[in-house]
């Protein structure tokens, strides 16, 4: 005869209530290290979607990401020479603010040559851009269709494809231009003084500028060798794939990286807080009947039992409860959500832990009753 | 000792409880020395307050007393290295309980509530269900198997108590006014039940009652005031049919 079942039974309403609290709770605590872990997936799939190995920005700039940085567009054909490298690109970022159905729509621009790297990696509906103006692939979450028109600085382009899932570290969809539309983009909306600049600088031509050139090296190759023979021009850095990786998980995210893994991490105690003062009021609320079971001749491991069963099926459930609510809603958030089996079984792993040792302050508790304690009326 | 009795089921030599200390202290049981035979109905008499329930909690291993020495069914409890765990043992084995409230645990049915010792004893689960069976229905409380205790009455929940506490056969019954809450009738097919375990199993009944009409069915009678036992003697039979 199981006693936890039994018990839980005889009062299933108030046990399956206290598991649906535990389970909201656990389910904000799951949430909050998918949007920890979005947040840094999201920083991380602007720089990886055009699968370099090797980026190619101004010098002294930690660009086009953390800082800006602005080199002649002919500075991919340079870099084509080196010796190992296999395929470039030259792309241009920008932040843009479009009006689309009266609605204002945050977007991130990217500009590449549409057959060379730097495009969208996967069209998910439509097509790749193939005239070389006024077409735009979109990321699904703007919200755009295919055939919208979407008026960007002078000119109105046509969304002709889509992707899914391409945001900027700050959570702004992609879209993406031709890189001709883009420079010229770029030029319309700098501000009248950077403008003239541009235009009377002998060096940099007024509308050949992109922001980074990104090239493939091939397999045999260290990219690292690359980046050194790319110390020959002194207006260039370079830096390989890893490295920009880690600018950007390190510094461009990193406050906001910290700040949610901080809130994550004291999300958790609260939980194993109020996990234990469950499980101990659970155990209160049975001294009687816990004394009942001494009286009768219960040995500790029966109590032990009852104690330990009911507040790991409370642990379970509130967590698998938890789990099935968060996978259900986590598509509706603003930002991504990415549940990762592994943190699902880590916290689970942890929410276990924490109802053993509850438990435990509750069988010292339980098993310092008074058989006697059953008899007073 | 003298050679011709038996040995007896319980047997206390000058035991001593109190509660508290200073002004508060109160002398619960001062010297108690009792002996129970094997096959005995005897009835503690007494005022309110004279010890009763604590001498029944001594004897049933749920209250250690200061002083004094005990024996159960020819072991002795409070000897040297003593264990939480022996109490419990002796409380399982030897001991049925059944007290003035019912003490049910409220979330297993009547027939759970009896079969739960028989599990804890290591009867199979088919012999602890013929078990429980029976003796629900012996007390007249088998149509009411499935019941929760909530939903009994009292009479029927002291019942279920006592077929609880006859579940393991123990053979030393306690029983503190075990027949408050039932009318004279089912008192008496209480009491000639426990008369008929004692007889049966060669047990000893030891019950607090205030109730006369059931002193017939005493075959001894202990005193208790203060704390004090005054001599055993054959229940005086009085205002009762
Ligand atoms: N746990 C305790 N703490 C302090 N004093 C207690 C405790 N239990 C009993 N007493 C005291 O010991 C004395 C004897 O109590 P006991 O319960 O044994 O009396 P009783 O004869 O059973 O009375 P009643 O007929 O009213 O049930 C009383 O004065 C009571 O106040
Ligand atoms: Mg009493």
């Amino acid at each position: 005869m199981n006693l936890a079942f039994r018990d839980i039974r005889h009062s299933l309403g108030r046990f399956l209530l206290t598991c649906f609290g535990l389970s909201l709770l656990l389910g904000v605590v799951l949430s909050m290290i998918g949007i920890y872990r979005g947040l840094v997936e999201d920083a991380l799939t602007l720089a990886r979607s055009p699968q370099a190995d090797i980026w190619v920005v101004e010098s002294g700039s930690r660009g086009p990401f953390a800082e800006s940085s602005r080199i002649p567009g002919d500075t991919r054909e340079a870099i084509a020479r080196l010796h190992g490298i296999t395929a470039t690109g030259a792309v241009t970022y920008q932040s843009v603010e479009a009006r689309h159905g009266g609605k204002a729509l945050r977007l991130y621009v990217v500009g590449y040559e549409p057959d060379r790297l730097g495009g969208p990696r996967q069209i998910v509906a439509g097509r790749t851009i193939a005239r070389s103006h006024y077409e735009m692939v979109a990321d699904a979450r703007t919200k755009l269709s295919l055939g919208d028109q979407v008026p960007l600085g002078r000119n109105t382009f046509t969304v002709v494809g889509l992707t899914e899932n391409q945001v900027a570290s700050g959570g702004d969809p992609l879209v993406y231009l031709s890189l001709r539309d883009s420079q010229e983009l770029q030029f319309e909306l700098a501000p009248p003084a950077a403008r003239r600049a541009m235009a009377g600088n002998g060096v940099i031509s007024t509308t050949d500028t992109v922001n980074a050139i990104i090239a493939r090296v091939s397999p045999n190759v260290q990219p690292a060798t690359v980046t050194a023979a790319t110390q020959r021009w002194k207006h260039l850095a370079a830096m390989t794939q890893i490295e920009q990786e880690n600018i950007l998980t390190r510094s461009v995210v990193e406050r906001a990286r910290k700040q949610i893994g901080l809130f994550t991490a004291i999300l958790l105690t609260v939980s194993a807080v109020i996990i234990a003062l469950i499980i101990y009021t659970m155990t209160m609320d049975k001294l009687r009947e816990i004394a009942t079971l001494k009286l009768i001749g219960a040995p500790d491991r029966t109590i032990i039992g009852l104690i330990v069963q009911q507040a790991l099926a409370m642990g379970v459930i509130g967590f698998a409860f938890g789990a099935l609510l968060i996978t259900a809603i986590k598509d509706y958030f603003p930002r991504r959500v990415i549940l990762q089996p592994g943190d699902g079984v880590a916290l689970a792993a942890a929410v276990i832990i924490v109802c053993v040792l509850a438990s435990a302050l509750g069988v010292r508790l339980a098993l310092k009753v008074d058989p006697g304690e059953a008899l007073k009326g | 000792m003298g050679s011709d009795k038996p040995q007896p089921l319980v047997e206390t030599r000058t035991i001593s409880k109190r509660f508290g200390e200073g002004d508060a202290r109160v002398d619960a049981l001062r010297e108690v020395s009792l002996a129970v035979y094997p096959g005995e109905v005897v009835g503690l008499l007494g005022p309110s307050g004279s010890g009763k329930t604590t001498l029944l909690n001594v004897i049933g291993c749920i209250v250690e007393p200061n002083a004094g020495w005990m024996s159960l069914d020819g072991e002795v409890v409070y000897d040297e290295g003593w264990r939480r765990s022996d109490l419990r043992r002796l409380r399982l084995e030897k001991i049925g309980f059944i007290f003035q409230f019912h003490n049910l645990l409220p979330f297993l049915n009547c027939f759970d509530n009896v079969a739960i010792v028989l599990n804890l004893a290591g009867f199979t689960p088919l012999a602890a269900r013929q078990r429980a069976i029976e003796l629900l229905e012996y007390l007249e409380v088998g149509h009411r198997k499935d019941a929760f205790p909530a939903q009994l009455s009292g009479g029927e929940a002291q019942r279920v108590a006592i077929a609880r506490a006859l579940a393991n056969r123990p053979r030393i019954i306690l029983a503190d006014e075990p027949t408050a809450a039932l009318d004279s009738e089912r008192a008496g097919i209480v009491m000639d039940l426990l008369r008929k375990v004692a007889a049966e199993q060669h047990a000893a009944v030891l019950a607090v009652t205030h109730d006369d009409k059931i002193y017939d069915r005493l075959d001894r009678v202990f005193d208790l005031r203060d704390g004090r036992l005054g001599e055993d003697h054959e229940p005086k039979v009085g205002g009762m049919t």
